[in-house]
């Protein structure tokens, strides 16, 4: 075993060498700018060179999919985004989108269409299960075999676009401890975060989503909630901050649990 | 001869109100905007099979889902029943299904078992909504009118019920007794067993009862009939239409704006005088501020709601102590519909008043929800109510610029910065640095 420095590819660098990437590697903003999501991103670049998987990113070209402006009912904003990202896009001559943030993978998917944007989006964890499907990807290491894992259902992956087995597949060759919360699949509560919600404070109520859903996945009794969204991990971290739980629980995404089990 | 007469009167009056309340509705639901949906036929009457006729997202309460498909099938085929008094009281005659010999008594005893189980289904209803008090049957909007609208319908139908029974079992004992208005026409399952309650009677008071309830039956069915389109009840008819109409998409797919890309590429092209010129029609407003501004699909969502709270009890704002409730505000939507519908009729169709729907579904509301789409997964008649919170919001931001401040701020930041965040494009990067991958 030895560290190999990863140079990862920018799409811009690429084409001026002529190259020609298969996929567009879309970090999102939350993978650029959040500190621990940066953290997510890291682990799936790692499984992309591991897998030798030919991609780029778009790097200081990537913007904001226009995502939370839409939500918010900024239409405008989103179109005008989006119009800038879909001539990015026929610049690099895009047509496989790998997404790790699912509001992303939502919105290029279902939504980028009615612009004239017409890509194959594929969710990272589509991505990732096909290579373990076909055998090329092998989670057979063991770390995480006798640690409970629990998993958050991100709402636009799970509800917005029916991608429930693919997470259950993977975490279930991990660990032989996958167990569910009483919410699951089309009936996840929500973190708390979706529709713009996590760039604002929450109206009043009596109790903040995340802190609910954060009581939903303690009660499980997992070592690790895992998680598919970089606002499901903002909110579930905080859960387990506020609970006083960070210590023993782990909030990890589920390419994180991939990437260690691999020892990448 | 007069009570034929009779009869014809009352059911013409009947099938003629409803008739016409029924039109109302649809011209109310006219008033929305146009939107043309017909594609995929064939999956949308599958779609339609599935959820309307088949129940398929009924399932995952069970027991309200079996009592509801007690309901349901029971009114259904009790109704077959109904043909029969039709036929008798048009034509004077007397179980003019009789005719099929032996195989009468096994009808109408079926038509009994099903009786029954609408009854038992009602019971359960009620006491759910009245005695267990279901959480989601006692939230704020559901006060006054919608909860005896409620009540009415199971009271009702438990009413209606029991008349075919009493029914029955009187004439089960005058056929016994070999009156000769009652020919013998074999015995009734289970009106049978409640014979006994009624065999001191004579034979005079027998008729009467009997005819009481024949009567009280079909005039309280007629009755009914007019009811359920003012009522919730109404998702009897227009949910197989609804689910015929509802999106086909992914959930996560969000209506296009088609009018903004317009407006866009009119910015993008310089082309300002295009529409002031007026030589293209007025973009209009964006977003929607009141019932009128959805499209009709939206406000036939609003009609078929029957008000079951499944959206609102796994809303994640409700769960958590907020103010949205899901449910309110598709039943502020028709309310406020019916209250221009009736004003439309009578002032025309100019008619406007300084209100809007955004007076009753207040920003609050709008504001905390997480277009997580569990209610309209929830939804077993496939209302979308996050379509319509997302139109109310578009209307706040475009047309009002009434965006929760936070909100702004990352529009602005979106803009300027290309991410919700205030960071440079050119960290975009960071995290790549130093990256090591180990080769096994």
């Amino acid at each position: 075993m030895e560290p190999r420095k990863i140079e990862v590819p920018v799409m811009a660098n690429l084409f001026a060498r002529g190259e020609k990437p298969e996929y567009l590697f879309w970090v999102g903003c939350a993978g650029a700018f959040d500190d621990r999501y940066k953290k997510v991103v890291r682990a799936f670049a790692k499984i992309l060179s591991h897998l030798n998987v030919s991609y780029a990113v778009l790097g200081k070209e990537e913007t904001c999919t226009g995502d939370p402006a839409r939500r918010a009912g900024n239409e405008m904003l989103y179109q005008m985004q989006a119009l800038q990202v879909i001539e990015i896009f026929k610049m690099y001559e895009v047509n496989k989108i790998i997404t790790i943030c699912p509001h992303c993978f939502n919105i290029f998917k279902n939504e980028y269409p009615d612009l004239d944007g017409k890509y194959e989006v594929i969710s990272y964890l589509q991505f990732l299960n096909k290579y373990i499907e076909e055998g090329k990807l092998k989670l057979d290491s063991g770390l995480f075999k006798n640690v409970t894992i629990t998993y958050h259902d991100p709402c636009y992956l799970g509800r917005a676009n029916n991608i429930y087995s693919e997470p259950r597949s993977i975490l279930k060759k991990l660990t032989a401890g996958f167990v569910e919360m009483d919410r699951n699949k089309s009936f996840a509560l929500c973190c708390g975060a979706g529709g713009a919600q996590m760039f604002k404070e929450a109206e009043k109520g009596d109790k903040e989503v995340f802190i609910k859903r954060t009581e939903d996945a303690l009660k499980t009794s997992a070592e690790i909630i895992a998680t598919a969204c970089p606002f499901c991990m903002t909110m579930l971290t905080d859960g387990l901050k506020y609970k006083n739980r960070e210590e023993e629980i782990k909030n990890l995404d589920i390419a994180e649990l991939i990437a260690q089990s691999l020892e990448l | 001869m007069i009570p034929t007469l009779i009869f014809i009167l009352v059911l013409l009056l009947a099938v003629g109100l409803f008739y016409f309340k029924v039109r109302t509705i649809s011209q109310e639901i006219k008033l929305g905007k146009p939107i043309e949906i017909n594609d995929n036929k064939l999956r949308r009457w599958k779609l339609m099979a599935k959820v309307a006729i088949g129940q398929s997202k009924m399932v995952t309460r069970p027991v309200a889902a079996i009592m509801h498909i007690f309901v349901y099938v029971g009114f259904v085929i009790v109704n077959i029943e109904m043909l029969e008094i039709l036929i008798d009281g048009i034509f004077g005659t007397h179980r003019f299904f009789s005719f099929t010999g032996g195989l009468y008594p096994v009808l109408i005893s079926s038509f009994e078992i099903f009786g029954i189980a609408v009854m038992l289904g009602c019971i359960v209803f009620l006491s759910r909504r009245n005695i267990i008090r279901v959480k989601r049957f006692w939230s704020s909007e559901m006060k006054l009118w919608p909860r005896s609208d409620a009540n009415i319908i199971l009271i009702t139908e438990l009413f209606l019920m029991s008349a075919i029974l009493i029914m029955n079992a009187s004439d089960g004992i005058l056929q016994m007794r070999h009156n000769f208005h009652y020919a013998a026409v074999g015995s009734f399952l289970l009106s049978g067993l409640i014979q006994p309650l009624f065999s001191g009677l004579s034979d005079g008071t027998l008729v009467s009862l009997e005819r009481f309830c024949w009567w009280f039956h079909i005039v309280g069915v007629l009755a009914f009939l007019n009811y359920i389109p003012y009522s919730k009840h109404f998702h009897v008819f227009l949910s197989f239409l609804n689910v015929y109409y509802s999106k086909l998409d992914p959930q996560g797919k969000m209506a296009h704006m088609p009018s903004i890309t317009k407006e866009i590429k009119m910015m993008l092209s310089g082309n300002v005088k295009y529409n002031a010129a007026g030589g293209d029609e007025d973009i209009g407003q964006f977003g929607s501020r009141d019932c009128r501004d959805f499209t009709w699909k939206v406000l036939m969502d609003a009609y078929t709601c029957t008000e079951c709270g499944r959206c609102t009890s796994s809303c994640p704002a409700n769960l958590t102590g907020k103010k949205l409730s899901p449910r309110k505000i598709v039943m502020d939507m028709r309310d406020r519909l019916e209250y221009i519908g009736k004003n439309v009729r009578k002032h025309g169709i100019e008619f406007t008043d300084d209100k809007s729907l955004l007076d009753v579904v207040t920003a609050e509301e709008l504001w905390a929800c997480t277009t997580c789409n569990a209610c309209a997964t929830e939804c077993p008649v496939t209302i979308d109510p996050v379509a319509m919170i997302i139109e109310m919001r578009r209307y706040m931001v475009m047309e009002k610029a009434a965006a929760p401040a936070e909100l702004n701020a990352i529009f602005s930041n979106i803009e300027n910065n290309g991410a919700p965040w205030q960071y440079s494009n050119e960290d975009r990067l960071l995290w790549a640095k130093d990256l090591e991958v180990n080769i096994h």
